[in-house]
């Protein structure tokens, strides 16, 4: 039970970002909320390379008895959580930039009163 | 040179050089203008070359697999070894034929935007992330490997929002630019988190490796979900069209035929997660119905919503979204037959027409869209009712938007009239409503065309305008010699580039053969 608290948690969060995108009209309302989502798909990848007793592989600074490779942890999922957090962080300042010009020319961030496309 | 080394690495190589390319380019920027322009070019040039030099050999029979990283690149991961994580390359007729597209498409608008963009600031950036556009079209197009095609989508999308809000100074472009992010955006995550769904059981990256050991669990069944929604989302299939016109109408015309390319680089994905990924076992039919009423969805609400417009890029931007629809309609009319035996003959008809259409499509979608930039380029408005009597002055656009708009509406002598007279053909198998629908949508279409013809080039000479610039010219002659080509001779192109593609998308034992069992 208690292994399955950080599922729940990703499951709570995706669904407190979700809510935030859809159902808040700030712009950066919205950016925080695509952020909790990604905080909880980065998390929910790390949860994922979590193995109880296991050790990170590096092959100089093993702890004796350890088994190679059974002991070690297989590294991936945090590989790529890495990856996911320098696209987020990518995506999240370009995201804020864009407010940044949208309070200039609309003078507002309200994403309801920011609608020239509409036809 | 020795042929042999450029065509084994030419998969990487296809990726590497744009990639190493744009981030020279500032550095290039410096020197001067011309040198720049001639850079960009000869980069096009080059990657284009490449690409189509590749096609050869893969249409040839030999689908290619490059794996990053390894001694020797060409041997695959064997399932032995104790980390089976690599980066595959793989490169089969399906993903080489949307490179085609993409490298194209870019090379027609690099030339097109030399004289176009040439009084806005910021040239160099805007070749930077034109060139990283292409990585992000051909990586996911080339790629094996989930996670790297999660990548390239955030790649992609980055690349793609900063020149959507190319012309900042405007509050409309960076309106646009910010929808297209969030949707994006929400879009990659989803990915992600199937892609985690999926390594959470398998332990595996590898899309051959993942298909033949996929399960078809529940929580497959969430991650194909996911995998779907985020790729219509991306390729703007009805439910999720909104971004489209927004994000079309008001990137500049040369990026909006890039975008074009690139929403079908997400189609791409798409058909590769239905067909490679989960595939043989399967409920074909149920896929196939599900992709059938989406296709006709788009179709409708794309042509219905597009002949109101008054603004030129918006009216196009809506018609690519029914053009869309033609795709979905006939790939899943080929995955509905295919689930039946005595038909499967038809099902590969209506694939070969679903996937021929998506480069009749991004021809000629990406050749209206520069028409109309060409227009833009001239008047500086996208308004149809404060256009007119263009014909006097800009012969050579008008030739130009004529083909494409008789390509589009499906006029015989064009390429979209191959394309859409298959998928008619297999359509009515499944029932001859589709194919009416079809025709009905096709009408719709040129109706529509010829208003926008009517109001932009017919009547009085109100404007005392010049031609456009010569490379303005010539990338629009690029895609109006493809589609002429190809009107010309498509049973060569079905049978010699279109027929394999769809031969590869169908058969998933030869996709995972490819990398597990070399």
């Amino acid at each position: 039970m208690i292994y399955s608290i950080p599922f729940y948690t990703v499951i709570i969060l995706i669904l407190v970002g979700m809510y935030a995108m859809i159902f808040r009209r700030n712009l950066i309302k919205m950016a925080i909320g695509l952020t909790i989502v990604e905080s909880a798909v980065n998390l929910f990848l790390v949860t994922l390379g979590y193995r109880e007793g296991g050790v990170a592989p590096i092959y100089t600074n093993l702890p004796s008895g350890i088994k190679i490779p059974e002991g070690m942890v297989l590294p991936v999922p945090q590989a790529l959580t890495l990856t996911s957090i320098v696209i987020g962080v990518a995506i999240l300042a370009l995201m804020l930039s864009l407010s940044i010009m949208i309070y200039r020319h609309y003078g507002t961030l309200d994403s309801k009163k920011v609608r020239r496309l509409k036809e | 040179m020795n042929t042999d080394w450029l065509l084994q690495h030419s998969p990487a190589l296809i990726i590497a050089l744009p990639l190493l390319a744009a981030f020279l380019m500032p550095v290039v920027d410096r020197i001067s203008r011309k040198a720049r322009n001639v850079f960009a070019i000869i980069v096009l040039i080059v990657e284009e070359i490449l690409v189509l030099f590749l096609a050869y050999d893969v249409f040839g029979g030999n689908p290619h697999i490059y794996t990053m990283g390894a001694a020797n690149p060409l041997t695959t991961v064997p399932a032995q070894a104790a980390v089976p994580i690599r980066i595959v390359l793989e490169v089969d007729a399906m993903g080489i034929f949307m490179a085609m597209i993409s490298a194209t498409v870019c090379l027609a608008a690099g030339i097109y935007s030399l004289a176009f963009i040439e009084e806005e600031k910021g040239k160099g950036k805007y070749y930077t992330l034109l060139l990283l556009i292409l990585v992000g079209m051909l990586g996911m197009e080339l790629t094996g490997d989930m996670f790297n095609l999660f990548v390239f989508l955030e790649v992609l999308t980055i690349a793609c929002t900063a020149l959507i809000a190319y012309r900042s100074n405007t509050g409309d472009a960076v309106e646009g630019a910010f929808k297209f992010l969030i949707i994006s955006s929400i879009a990659a995550l989803f990915v992600l988190f199937a892609i985690a769904l999926l390594y959470a059981q398998y332990d595996l990256l590898n899309m051959a490796a993942l298909a033949s050991a996929i399960q078809y669990s529940n929580l497959d069944k969430i991650a194909l979900v996911l995998l779907v929604a985020a790729f219509a989302m991306k390729c703007g299939s009805v439910p999720m069209h909104f971004w489209t016109p927004d994000a079309y109408s008001v990137a500049p015309a040369s990026i909006t035929a890039i975008l074009v390319a690139a929403s079908q680089a997400s189609l791409y994905a798409l058909f590769r997660v239905c067909f490679s990924l989960y595939g043989v076992t399967l409920n074909l039919s149920t896929i196939g119905g599900a992709l059938i009423i989406f296709g006709l969805l788009s179709m409708f609400v794309g042509v219905t919503m597009a002949l109101p417009q008054k603004d030129i890029k918006r009216l196009m931007a809506y018609h690519a979204i029914s053009q869309t629809g033609y795709m979905l309609l006939g790939v899943g009319v080929g995955l509905y037959l295919l689930a039946k035996p005595e038909f499967s003959t038809y099902g590969i008809k209506a694939m070969e027409g679903g996937i021929f259409h998506i480069i009749n499509h991004a021809m000629y979608k990406g050749l209206l869209f520069l028409t109309s930039g060409a227009i833009f380029y001239r008047l500086k408005t996208r308004n149809l009712n404060e256009m007119g009597g263009l014909g006097h002055s800009m012969k050579w656009t008008a030739i130009f938007f004529i083909i494409g708009a008789l390509a589009i509406a499906g006029i015989p002598p064009f390429n979209g009239f191959a394309s859409k007279l298959l998928i008619y053909e297999a359509a009515y198998k499944v029932s001859p409503i589709l194919s009416i629908i079809a025709m009905l949508v096709s009408i719709l279409t040129l109706a529509s065309f010829v208003k926008v013809f009517h109001s932009a080039f017919m009547g009085p000479k109100i404007y005392d305008v010049e031609e456009v610039p010569k490379s303005m010219l010539a990338g629009m002659a690029v895609l109006t010699f493809v589609i002429i080509l190809f009107g010309l001779f498509p049973g060569w192109v079905v049978g010699n580039i279109v027929h394999p593609a769809a031969q590869a998308l169908a058969d998933q034992a030869a996709y995972i053969q490819a990398v597990i069992g070399g």
